[in-house]
């Protein structure tokens, strides 16, 4: 797939604020469209854009909507800090700059052919939503699709409906787990490794796509080894510091990666040895 | 139709486990029904039984001050619920209560505990199974306690 990028990519396109939609008491989705003098963007999903808020500051936010359309790009925010609240409290038709996309995505063509497992945690489900729209909009290329989600609590779930929808596909098996539970809940309790009992799963032709705290992505890692997969057939999605998003800065450095341009997503095999070592 | 015996020798829990501990262990085995809604047992309550679930839902409940109680776990068919009637004081630690109606075969630890201490081959293989689903159970317990979504600042 060709990748539009401006020809500098340090200088953004100018965006507008199409309508923020409320997820959750503190995440939002943002919908963006092309201001004057900016294209379209192709993107891969799992890669990121920078989003510039007049007057506060650039944020690394990964890209959430559906990767065929090329008039909107839409984002999922956790409004957890000034910059994110200042872009999450904009109003439709203002203004946001827009660099990007940027980094590796997820190996959706190298996963056809194959079972797909997918497994999310909080809002690490926004970066996979173009994988499994993806998967689900070239269904009959892709085998079995097993999707994962752990969040918090109940009203830490995003996309709801979604899930419920995605659930309804052919071939596709869709398990949700809160870490606690109030009385109402009646679906799953207990952390995401623990839906792993219930997922039918066949290891050797499977490829699993992870994306959560990086605390989370360990044991999921682990787990999917313990049933059998590949380390090479595991690939996670990495989270630093990302500044220029190109490799100039070297704020986003992991090891001898950097995370803006050679991942954000890795193969498991690449990463393990790196994932254990202390304050990396 | 289905026998305790063999329901008994094809739960998972009790995989690759020898017929003549399969016996042993019928003689302790009672098939029981939970509507949706009952507590199956309750914190401070003996704890003389475990339950190997056959269909429906158990939540797992933790009773806080001023609080609702809160769910710290679910466990579904093919799962084991309780394990504290293997040690003293024999009381439970928390309440469970179905989800929805809950079919389960109960085994009475009081009768597995003597048919344990008397043939140890058995309390073996017993312990060993609980200590794989109690390894399991505290590794998720501790990845639950690092409150891993949670906002860092």
């Amino acid at each position: 797939m060709n990748i539009t990028t401006t020809s500098n990519p340090m200088v953004s396109q100018p965006y507008l604020v199409r309508e923020v939609v409320k997820e959750t008491y503190d995440t939002f989705t943002l919908t963006l469209e092309p201001g004057t003098g900016a294209n379209g963007t192709l993107f891969q999903p799992g890669q990121f854009s920078m989003l510039w808020v007049f007057g506060v500051g650039e944020l690394p936010i990964s890209i959430s909507g559906p990767p065929s359309q090329h008039d909107k790009l839409v984002y999922t925010v956790r409004s957890v800090g000034q910059a994110t609240h200042a872009l999450v409290s904009q109003d439709a038709g203002c203004g946001v700059g827009v660099r990007g996309p940027f980094g590796v995505g997820w190996p959706a063509e190298k996963a056809q052919g194959r079972d797909v497992i997918v497994v999310a945690g909080g809002i690490g489900l926004a970066p996979l939503r173009p994988l499994i729209y993806e998967i689900l909009s070239n269904r009959e290329a892709y085998g079995r699709l097993v999707i994962l989600y752990g969040a918090r609590s109940p009203r830490d779930l995003l996309y709801r409906k979604e899930l419920a929808a995605w659930a309804r596909h052919r071939d596709t098996q869709v398990l949700v787990t809160v870490d606690y539970g109030g009385l109402a809940w009646r679906g799953h309790v207990g952390v995401v490794t623990t839906l792993f009992k219930y997922a039918r799963l066949q290891p050797s032709r499977s490829t699993a796509m992870v994306c959560g705290p990086e605390i989370m992505m360990r044991f999921v890692a682990r787990e999917l080894e313990g049933h059998g997969l590949a380390r090479k057939d595991i690939y996670l999605s990495m989270e630093r510091n990302m500044k220029c998003a190109v490799g100039f800065c070297g704020h986003c450095q992991y090891g001898p990666h950097f995370i803006c341009k050679d991942g954000p997503i890795f193969p498991y095999e690449q990463l393990r040895p790196l994932l254990e070592k202390h304050e990396l | 139709m289905e026998t305790l015996e063999r329901i008994i020798a094809e739960h998972s829990f009790f995989a690759g486990l020898d017929p003549e501990f399969v016996a042993l262990m019928v003689g302790c085995a009672s098939n029981v029904v939970f509507k949706a809604g009952t507590y199956i047992l309750k914190e401070g309550d003996p704890a003389n039984t475990f339950y190997l679930i056959r269909a429906g839902k158990v939540a797992v409940e933790v009773v806080a001050p001023q609080h609702k109680p809160i769910i710290v776990s679910t466990l579904e068919v093919g799962e084991l619920l309780g394990w504290s009637w293997l040690m003293p004081p024999f009381q439970w630690k928390f309440h469970a209560r179905a989800v929805s109606d809950v079919r389960a075969i109960a085994l009475d630890g009081k009768c597995l505990r003597t048919k344990c201490e008397e043939n140890h081959d058995l309390g073996y293989e017993v312990l060993k199974r609980f200590a794989q689903i109690i390894e399991e159970r505290l590794e998720a317990t501790r990845l639950q306690l690092l409150d891993i979504y949670a906002v860092r600042r």
